[in-house]
């Protein structure tokens, strides 16, 4: 065995000693953890020196102590998706917190806290619960997913057999310097149903959070997430999708600060038809670092995906944006398409992005480009001459950068709730 | 209105001498022509005068109603009540027309210290200024000036300029890429703007856009400098003969 993996598996040790392994549950639930467990012993915990980590050091998102991050106070604003009807459900510190959240049976979906659920036999759960994160590993290891599969202490699993009658909005908490969360959901989106799944906060000083999803033939989800303004915050999030026939998945995530934020995503498109669109817009400042890794594999024909991902970047900022687009044998017609841009507005900024197409199929259609730019200085000076002072000008110029982004998001009033918060963020750091 | 004094202008990024010299006065309700040869100075002295990055000016005034314009960031020229229309406006995609001009509008509003326009009024406003120009409520909507045509660039900087209401316009060559159809829609646009509190500096290289907007005064400009400065007929003249002569004239 070499000495670097070997340090990969001292260091999921070293982690693992630090845990409190969740106990109890039903034998399926014992058997997946300890599934998770021996396959993260294999594994080992990322290193510096891995190529998938290449542009992202993973060494504070593994070590036994979490980094602290003092609490940030982000009342001076208003809610993200203020005025839209949800039902939500709040973690603090990664612990759910029922006196705080609504009663789930309103949303008019399946909902079970996950320590619940792991104690009952609910078979579709148990189907799911750390079976997309493990094929998930196949061809690149996300071993940050399995330790999330072996040691998840709370989460939520979701089951929608029709249209939901309300999105569920996952609330994450931060109210401790030093927590360490680990969350797992699973969401199950029956034949033919509906759900969207929104999410927001920091959750914690440090963060692990796993969701995988199952989209049955026909069925629809979509989910939009922020990640807000906390600045000391880190997070590795993974989500795992699966894509039955003619079903359709969409994902739109916001990030503004946070020193670590590592969002992967990975997509299997199992069934004819289906369509898989993942988004991002992500404003950097400073010591700012934020990475985008996306896997998206077309198994079937005549399917489509788009990757669309913005950066807008200063004073050193740092983005990072890996997406692969693999088309396996037989995977004939497929659409895919992935752009990664970045803006930055200084030279001390870095954008850092691995666009890959992986193709074994011959009637294709498959793009992808990837663009670093500054300012526009002509649009700059025609906004101005016509009134604008350069401040508006430039967070104008810098919204309309990041709008084939947000224009991702299919419902407009979440897409409006988006574009207003960005533009108080904008006007904000102006000062 | 404008009162421009021996300006001397330089590129900012090498040592070329662009402006060498320019007098001019434009009086509030005139308006002036300024004709003149390839590489004379005309585009030149249209983004000094609107505060273009890249040019350094190395003597000279120019003011507006008595204020230093060459003190000014471009958008306080803007809310001071200058207006220039570009000779090539600039695309930009992703922020709808009416978002800008309604931005635009607003920025000057407060810069001079009046009131928001509510969005009803301004949507009330720019539909009949919008329909004058025969500009439809699908290209309000469009990004700023992306996938227009030359004409529709034109005309919907006539539109930004009778929304803004400046009380110094200069059009830069707004008559080239115009059919003829096209430069009498947008001299129609300026004309309906003619007032006594208004003044136009029109830079053109054809006489036939002076056929729709009637200028009071015509300048020739080479090198630089106004080498002649006569009424309309001047117009005329260079249409008929070129500027060789009146160059030969004056050299």
């Amino acid at each position: 065995m070499s000495a670097l993996l070997q340090a990969k598996r001292d260091a999921a040790e070293s982690r693992l000693a630090g845990l409190r392994l969740p106990e109890g549950g039903s034998a399926w639930a014992k058997a997946a953890r300890e599934d998770a467990l021996s396959r993260l012993r294999l594994s080992g915990l990322p290193g510096r020196r891995d190529e998938y980590w290449k542009y992202t050091d993973p060494t504070t998102l593994v070590t036994a102590d979490a980094p602290g991050a003092a609490v940030f106070d982000g009342s001076d604003e208003s809610p993200v998706f203020d005025g839209i009807d949800w039902v939500e459900l709040v973690f603090v510190d990664g612990v759910f917190d029922a006196d705080a959240s609504d009663d789930p049976a309103l949303a008019g979906v399946e909902i079970e806290r996950l320590s619940t659920a792991m104690q009952a036999d609910i078979h579709w759960a148990r189907d799911l619960y750390g079976v997309l994160e493990a094929r998930g590993q196949v061809p690149v290891e996300r071993p940050l997913a399995t330790l999330n599969t072996a040691c998840a202490t709370d989460g939520v699993v979701i089951r929608a057999t029709g249209k939901a009658a309300k999105p569920v909005n996952l609330i994450y908490l931060h109210q401790d310097d030093a927590s360490d969360a680990i969350l797992h959901h699973v969401i199950k989106v029956e034949s033919g149903a509906e759900l969207t799944v929104l999410e927001k906060g920091p959750a914690a000083a440090r963060f692990n959070k796993v969701m995988e999803v199952d989209v049955a033939d026909g069925g629809t989800f979509h989910h939009v997430r922020t990640q807000g303004r906390d600045h000391e915050r880190r997070a590795v999030t993974h989500v795992f999708a699966r894509l039955g026939t003619e079903s359709v998945f969409k994902s739109f995530t916001l990030t503004a600060n946070g020193v670590l934020t590592r969002n992967e995503v990975v997509i299997e498109l199992t069934g004819d038809d289906a369509v898989a669109h993942v988004a991002g817009a992500a404003l950097g400042d400073g010591d700012f670092h934020h990475d985008d890794t996306v896997f998206i594999t077309h198994d079937a024909e005549r399917c489509e995906s788009r990757q669309v991902f913005k950066k807008v970047l200063r004073n050193g900022a740092t983005g990072v944006f890996q997406g692969k687009i693999l088309v396996k044998p037989g995977a004939q017609k497929t659409d895919g398409y992935q752009i990664s841009q970045s803006l930055l507005l200084d030279d001390d900024s870095q954008f850092l992005a691995k666009p890959e197409l992986e193709i074994y199929a011959d009637d294709v259609v498959c793009s992808h480009g990837s663009t670093s730019g500054a300012i526009d200085e002509e649009g700059l000076y025609y906004l101005r001459s016509r009134g604008i002072p350069e401040g508006p000008a430039t967070d104008l110029l810098t919204l309309a950068f990041l709008a084939e982004a947000i224009d991702e998001i299919e419902d407009e009033a979440l897409a409006e709730d988006i574009r207003g918060r960005l533009e108080s963020w904008l006007s904000r750091r102006r000062g | 209105m404008l009162e421009i004094k021996n300006l001397h202008v330089k590129l900012e990024e090498e040592e070329k001498v662009i402006l060498k010299g320019l007098d001019l006065t434009v009086e509030a309700g005139k308006v002036h022509a300024i004709m003149g040869p390839n590489g004379s100075g005309k585009s030149t002295l249209s983004y000094v005068l609107s505060g273009r990055d890249g040019y350094e000016v190395t003597d000279g005034s120019a003011e507006l109603d008595g204020e230093d314009l060459l003190e000014l960031e471009p958008e306080e020229r803007a809310a001071a009540g200058l207006f220039l229309a570009f000779q090539y406006p600039v695309e930009i995609p992703g922020v709808g027309n009416m978002t800008f001009l309604r931005t635009a509008l607003n920025a000057q509003r407060k810069a001079r210290g009046e009131e928001e326009i509510s969005a009803a009024d301004f949507l009330k406003l720019i539909r009949a200024k919008a329909k004058d120009l025969q500009i439809d409520a699908e290209m309000l909507k469009r990004p700023v000036n992306v996938g227009f045509s030359g004409g529709e660039k034109k005309r919907n900087e006539i539109l930004q300029m009778a929304m803004l209401e400046p009380k110094m316009c200069i059009l830069d060559e707004t008559d080239s890429g115009l059919d003829v159809d096209a430069m009498k829609l947008v001299a129609q646009g300026v004309n309906a703007l003619r007032d006594a509190g208004r003044s136009f500096l029109v830079i053109t290289h054809y006489q036939r856009l002076l056929d729709h907007i009637k200028p009071d005064v015509v300048h020739i400009m080479a090198d630089g400098r106004i080498v002649k400065t006569g009424g309309p007929e001047l117009a005329l003249e260079v249409e008929q003969n070129g500027y060789a002569d009146i160059l030969a004239e004056v050299a």
